[in-house]
């Protein structure tokens, strides 16, 4: 089982990167963490509330395995990162995401 | 307890039964009204697929009803939608609680605001250009993302 988090796209519902401080992810497999400054999307977004019905925003902290992005990758606020589990538990319930992909 | 309370409920229709999404929502919509509360929204998120199989079946019609009031009709409609056998799942979230304290964030934020006009900028985060604040799903994200 691989559970590569640093592959996926990360960050909540953009399609435009706009964030200038990423930098390349170059050097494959290149062992050295890339230091990246980690910022809450939905903080900058100022998101107050997280829908469960809103599947293209969860997706996003779903990797292939189906499991929740951990906060250390996606950089994600305590508070948010509480809202969007929640939110992500809530869609698998009522089968707008899956518990687990295989 | 003073204030009504409000909920969502979302439920899945067997996708076979399609005809009948109609007349279960205003069913349930009925239940809900003699029991004393009332239906503040009620739309079908239409046809999507499932996530996983639920008793065999691969896809659904999603609908979703708002609702306000005392818990008690919550308690009646979930009955009823367990004794369905056209309800393949249902889930009932409790969203005043939520809303108001969503509201008190954005408050809080706009007093914030109010406090220092000039925001630093420089000197944490420059590199940001506020994109559009994304919005709930929209129906047509819905379906488009049944084809998937």
């Amino acid at each position: 089982m691989s559970t590569n988090y640093e592959d996926r796209p990360r960050g909540g519902g953009y399609d435009s990167d706009d964030d200038g401080d990423r930098r390349p992810m170059g050097g494959r497999g290149g062992g050295r963490r890339m230091h990246r400054r980690r910022v809450c999307r939905f903080c900058i977004d100022k998101v107050d509330l997280i829908d469960f019905k809103d599947v293209r925003l969860l997706q996003n902290y779903l990797p292939e395995r189906g499991k929740i992005l951990p906060r250390r990758i996606s950089g994600n606020c305590a508070t948010h990162q509480r809202m969007l589990a929640e939110a992500i538990k809530r869609a698998r319930n009522i089968a707008l995401l899956p518990y687990t992909t295989d | 307890m003073q204030t009504k309370r409000q909920y969502e409920v979302v439920f899945i229709v067997d996708p076979t039964a399609d005809e009948e999404v109609s007349r279960l929502t205003e069913g349930f919509s009925q239940i809900i009204t003699d029991q004393g509360g009332t239906v503040t929204k009620a739309e079908t998120m239409g046809k999507r697929q499932l996530a996983y199989e639920i008793d065999h079946h691969k896809d659904g019609t999603f609908v979703l009803l708002e609702i306000e009031g005392t818990g008690a009709e919550i308690a009646e409609l979930e009955r009823r939608m367990r004794v369905n056998d056209r309800i393949l799942r249902y889930l009932t979230v409790r969203v005043d609680e939520d809303r108001r304290r969503a509201e008190k964030l954005k408050d809080r934020r706009a007093r914030k605001a109010a406090k220092r006009p000039q925001h630093g900028g420089q000197g944490s985060q420059g590199a940001h250009s506020g994109g559009p604040a994304r919005r709930g799903p929209s129906m047509s994200e819905f379906a488009e993302a049944s084809g998937e």
